[in-house]
Parts: structure tokens; C-alpha cells; sequence
């Protein structure tokens, strides 16, 4: 638990100070005849983080904690959960690619019939229904097309018949 | 009287058969959102919002406003028949909700959370009408300075009241304030925190996608780790007879359900506190003044009434400074207000004046979703009990579906995706560790303001910090935010043996 605790502590100490790098690019201080600088609200309150942070790591090292304490995650869990996000990345990475009307029932058939453990006839239908409701709710309804990569051309004949 | 007037004139726009039907659409949305354990209205509205471009602005946010209702009212729904809150906010209906519904008395605790709800609503819509224009009027009055100690003060109220880790939370509103200077300078025009040039970031991190990320992506990954087992749901079905039964046993809780109402109110203003510390500071209450106390928790009808009251009059009570202010009392409101930005429509006192139709339109639809609420509630039942049956995997992997989609509709932009998985990933892992996430919104979604707003006075007053303070109504909101401040530093204090409590 601790351990996992020090390490946010250290990567959101991280993620301020790199903040605090890019404020740098503009003026952090007072800019005659405008006022404070575009780049000192950005600085300042990433310095008050890297403060906050460090108060954090600091209170962690000098109070340790019970040895039995829970820990941070358990294997079952790490591996439950990593699976669903390295798909969801995964599913993010092909859509451009080839398409969120392949990559998002993809993602549906994995989750409801491979995590879940559902029968195909739960999986079926929701891997079927979900992306032409999809189509019909976004690209139909609202015009917001969604990414098609290389299966653009297939949708040629359903954007002449729908627009 | 000038306010029913007004009132009047917001019904003929919400009553239209348009409203009417959003209103009726976004209560059973909601209702369902709520019942569900893992959902509640906030992660609602942050799903649903981008799907809200289907109907005008001003119909969207009666929807959103609707879901937000509704899911006050579901929360207890599964608190009673499964024995876990719907949501946090229900929390409290736990207690005596699960005993009564495993005394074979589900029907009468559903009745009881349904009416108390009922009335805790429309206490506080009634509240809210008479406190709304007053205190739009007041804010008329404020400049700069008065804006940037206002926001300084909601963002106190979390380190005084939220009773969280006070380091955890500063690190967690800086965090929102600077990503909400992502993007171009608000006043001189030139791009910073850009990221080495990703064309993305120009133009600054929506408040949609941290949501969408943190509330979607994150709920669910939450849920996989909490919910590994599914859970038992106690039948339940309900009568007239019963339902009549119900409403005489309810009419002796008034003494219960106006002080919840009340105090729903009034809590559910403050940004830190909100509907779950409300809910169960009226149960407290309701136990305390009663004449049995020891029979709560163990299945009494006043221990579901007293925080259902509170935590819907709670909601109403957090969307009143959303509305006047500009300063939301939720981490929901803050979903809310930032919708209504992207909508074109600006929170705070001149949207009183700008746009009355609007306005009062929104307030009258309160009183629609109340009663639409109320009677769907009773009706759909038997329907809920059918669906909180659902496999948590099903619905997880349709909210992950949504969340993409949703998250890529506003700007049409894979970035945007990218940053939602992101903010997911990471935000799952601080609340694990305890680090608040509703700062962390809000934050984001007022950042511009706090900014401008800060900008502006150091501008006018030739960089005298001191302006703010010199200012009354600046400086009384400086003197209040301060005390929010050293709040836990007193406690700390008064009891030093306290620094080893152990975060779970």
C-alpha cells in the first residue's frame, strides 16, 4: 500500500514539475501594462502541487504504516483490470484504422463473451444491435460520422441512401 | 407577485409537449441510472451529455436537469432491494431500506423513498424559486474580484468541509486549474502547456472528456474490482391497498421530512458537501429526535425518509448558486454548468436577465421532474427489479461503449478519445488512493473563470494583491475561505494524536 502510495506521490511530483518546464514558455511573472504573465497561473499553482505532493511523500516516509495493512491491489484485481484497459487502448488504437464499426464490436464481443462469460445469446444480439443503433443515432440522426477507416467505402451505399 | 409571474411564464415552456416529453425521458433515464449500483447521477450526465446535441440547448439541459432528478430518486431503489446504494448519496437509505426489505416490507420502503424524495423536491424547488432571483440580484453587484474570491471560497469548502486528505485535495484542485490552462493564453492569445505542439491540445481540455475519462472509464475499471460477485435482489411488488397504506404512514414522517428538506437544501449549496453528507446528517437527525431511536436500523420507515428527503432536496439546493453564481454545488452541477457553457449559455446573474425563458423554463421544469418522478418511480417497479438483475458486465461494457463514442462526437477528434482513456486509467488509480475526484472536475470547469477573473483585478488594481481583500463583499468571501482553511489546521491542533488514521 505504502509503496504504491509514494510512487503517485513521486509521479504527480513529476507531472507538476514538468508542468512548471512548460509555463516557462511564457512570462511567469508580472508583464508591464498586462498584468501577471500567460504562464504564471499555470506555475504558481503547479508549484503549490509540487508542494502538496512532496508534503504527501514526506508524511508517508516518516509514518509507516501497519506491515499488514491491505495492499494496493490484489493480483486478481491488477489482472482483471489491466486486461480492460490494454483492450480499451487497443480498441482506441484501431479505430482510426479500421473503423469504430469494426473496433467497438470487437471490443464488445471480448468483453460480454471472453471477460464476462456471457452466452451467446446475450452476446449476439448486443454485439449486433449496438452498432447500428450507433449509426443510426450519430451518423443518421445528429451527422456526426464516425471514424470508418479503411471500411469507408463500404458505408458509400448507406450515405446515399440516408443523406 | 413578480417571482409567480415569472414562474408562470417558465411553465409555458416547459409544459410544451417538447419539454414535457424530454422531462418524462430524462426522469426514467435517470431513475434507471441511479438504481444501478456503480452509476450515479454524475457519471449519468457525463455519459449522456454528448448525446444531448439531438435536441436545442435549452431542452438539453432540461434533460440533463431531469437525469439528475431522476437518479436522486433511484439511488435508493437498489439501496432497498439490493442492500448497496444506487449511489453514494443513498448511502444512508441503506440502513433501515435493506432491513425493512428483508422484513418482506420492500414495497413499503420503495413507497417511502419515492413519496419522501417527493416532498424533499419540491420543499427545495419551492426554496429554490423564492432564493433564486435575490440572490441573482446580490450577484449582479460583483466584479472581478468579488468572481475570483467566490471560486477561491467553493474550492475552500473542500479542504474545510470535504473531509478528505487536506494535501490529497489541494494537489487534486491545482491539478484541475492547470489543466484548465491548457490551450491558448485566455488574454494574450499565445499557446502554453501545449505539450511539444500536439495540434490537440491547442485548443484546451474540455471538461467533457476529464468526465467522460474519470466518471465513465474510471467508474467502470472501479466497478470490475468491487463487484466480482453478483448480488441478491429482493422481490418486490407493490399494491394500491399497499400504496395507501404507504402515503398515511408518511403523513406522520412531516416532522422528519421537513427538517431533511431543509437542511437538504441548504447543505447541498456548499460545493464540498452535497447530497451524501446531507442524507446522512438528516438521518442522524431523524434518530436523534426520535422517540424510539433504537429501532433505526433495524427496519424504520423514518430512517428511509428522512435521507431521501435531504439528498434530492440536497440536488435542487446545489443547483441554486450553479444558476445564480456561476459557482456549482456538485460535482454533477459542475457537469451541468460546463454544458450549458459549451451550449452557449453562461451561469450566473445575467442569465437572469439575458435569458428569463430559459431560466425560468429550467426552474418550472423542477416542479415537471418531481411529479414525472414520483409516479414513474411507482410504476416502473417491477421493471427495476427485472433490471438491476442485468450482469455488471453487460452494462460496463455498453458504458465503455458510450464513453468512446461520446467522448468523440463533440469535437470529432481521436485526441479527445485518447485523453478520455487517459484521464480514466489515471483517475481510477488516485481514487484508489484516495485522492477526491469531484475537485478535481470542478476545478477544471471553473478554472477559466478563476483565471479571468484574477487577471482582471491584478490589471485594474496595478498588481495590489490586497484589492481583494479591501473590497467588502471580496473581502468578507476571503475572510470565510480562509477560516474553511485553517479549519482542519485547528482540528489538527486540538487533536495531534489524530496524524496516523490510516487511508483505506
Amino acid at each position: 500500500m505504502l509503496r504504491s502510495e509514494n510512487l503517485i506521490a513521486v509521479g504527480l511530483m513529476g507531472l507538476s514539475g514538468y508542468f512548471m518546464l512548460h509555463a516557462t514558455a511564457l512570462p511567469i511573472g508580472w508583464v508591464e501594462g498586462s498584468g501577471p504573465g500567460g504562464g504564471a497561473f499555470p506555475f504558481w499553482l503547479s508549484a503549490i502541487m509540487l508542494a502538496a505532493a512532496t508534503g504527501i511523500l514526506v508524511r508517508n516516509l516518516r509514518s509507516p504504516r501497519d506491515a499488514d495493512a491491505a495492499p494496493f491491489f490484489d493480483p486478481e484485481t491488477v489482472r482483471a483490470v489491466a486486461s480492460v484497459c490494454v483492450v480499451l487502448l487497443i480498441t482506441i488504437a484501431l479505430m482510426p484504422v479500421v473503423g469504430a464499426y469494426v473496433a467497438l464490436p470487437l471490443m464488445l464481443l471480448w468483453y460480454l463473451r471472453i471477460f464476462g462469460g456471457h452466452g451467446w445469446r446475450v452476446v449476439v444480439p448486443l454485439v449486433t444491435i449496438t452498432p447500428v443503433a450507433l449509426f443510426f443515432f450519430f451518423e443518421v440522426t445528429l451527422r456526426i460520422l464516425l471514424p470508418k477507416g479503411i471500411t469507408e467505402p463500404l458505408f458509400f451505399p448507406l450515405y446515399a441512401a440516408f443523406f | 407577485m413578480d417571482v409567480l409571474a415569472l414562474l408562470a411564464d417558465g411553465f409555458a415552456t416547459s409544459l410544451s409537449p417538447l419539454n414535457l416529453l424530454i422531462v418524462v425521458l430524462g426522469v426514467t433515464a435517470g431513475l434507471f441510472i441511479g438504481a444501478m449500483p456503480g452509476l450515479g447521477s454524475v457519471n449519468g450526465v457525463a455519459i449522456v451529455l454528448p448525446l444531448t446535441f439531438i435536441v436545442p440547448p435549452a431542452s438539453a439541459i432540461i434533460l440533463l436537469a431531469a437525469i439528475y432528478y431522476g437518479a436522486m430518486y433511484g439511488g435508493a431503489v437498489s439501496s432497498i432491494l439490493l442492500g448497496i446504494p444506487g449511489a453514494s448519496t443513498a448511502v444512508a437509505t441503506t440502513f433501515d431500506g435493506r432491513p425493512m426489505a428483508q422484513q418482506g416490507r420492500a414495497g413499503l420502503a420503495l413507497i417511502a423513498a419515492a413519496v419522501a424524495s417527493f416532498v424533499g423536491g419540491t420543499i427545495s424547488v419551492v426554496l429554490f424559486t423564492l432564493f433564486a432571483s435575490p440572490l441573482a440580484d446580490l450577484a449582479l453587484a460583483f466584479g472581478p474580484a468579488e468572481e475570483f474570491a467566490l471560486v477561491l471560497l467553493a474550492f475552500t469548502t473542500f479542504v474545510g468541509l470535504g473531509g478528505d486528505d487536506v494535501l490529497k485535495t489541494v494537489v487534486m484542485i491545482c491539478l484541475g486549474l492547470v489543466l484548465a490552462t491548457v490551450g491558448l493564453d485566455l488574454i494574450s492569445g499565445q499557446p502554453r502547456l501545449v505539450f511539444g505542439d500536439l495540434p490537440g491540445f491547442y485548443s484546451g481540455i474540455s471538461f467533457l472528456v476529464l468526465a467522460i475519462g474519470v466518471y465513465g472509464i474510471g467508474e467502470v475499471l472501479h466497478t470490475i474490482e468491487t463487484s466480482k460477485t453478483a448480488p441478491m435482489v429482493t422481490p418486490a411488488k407493490l399494491t394500491f391497498r399497499e400504496l395507501g397504506a404507504g402515503l398515511r404512514e408518511m403523513n406522520r414522517l412531516w416532522k422528519s421530512m421537513s427538517i431533511g428538506s431543509f437542511l437538504g437544501f441548504f447543505v447541498g449549496m456548499l460545493p464540498a458537501a452535497g447530497a451524501t453528507p446531507a442524507s446522512l446528517m438528516a438521518y442522524g437527525i431523524a434518530r436523534s429526535t426520535s422517540k424510539r431511536p433504537e429501532t433505526f436500523g433495524k427496519g424504520n420507515i423514518e430512517g428511509v425518509a428522512a435521507p431521501e428527503t435531504a439528498n434530492n432536496a440536497a440536488s435542487t439546493g446545489s443547483l441554486l448558486p450553479m444558476l445564480t453564481l456561476g459557482i456549482p454545488g456538485s460535482p454533477t452541477t459542475a457537469l451541468l454548468l460546463g454544458g450549458m457553457v459549451m451550449w452557449g449559455l453562461t451561469p450566473g446573474p445575467m442569465l437572469f436577465i439575458e435569458q428569463p425563458d430559459f431560466v425560468w423554463g429550467l426552474i418550472s421544469s423542477l416542479y415537471t421532474a418531481n411529479v414525472a418522478a414520483v409516479v414513474i418511480n411507482l410504476a416502473l417497479i417491477p421493471l427495476f427489479v427485472w433490471a438491476l438483475r442485468m450482469p455488471f458486465t453487460v452494462l460496463c461494457a455498453m458504458v465503455l461503449v458510450l464513453c468512446i463514442v461520446g467522448g468523440f462526437a463533440p469535437s470529432q477528434k481521436m485526441h479527445d478519445v485518447w485523453l478520455i482513456a487517459g484521464f480514466g486509467i489515471a483517475g481510477y488509480i488516485l481514487r484508489k488512493a484516495d485522492y477526491p475526484l469531484a475537485p478535481l472536475v470542478l476545478a477544471l470547469v471553473l478554472g477559466p473563470l478563476m483565471e479571468t477573473s484574477f487577471r482582471q483585478t491584478m490589471i485594474a488594481e496595478q498588481g495590489n494583491l490586497l484589492a481583494f481583500v479591501q473590497r467588502p463583499l471580496s473581502g468578507s468571501f476571503i475572510a470565510v475561505a480562509a477560516l474553511f482553511f485553517l479549519l482542519p489546521l485547528l482540528k489538527h491542533l486540538r487533536r495531534p494524536a489524530r496524524r496516523l488514521e490510516p487511508a483505506e
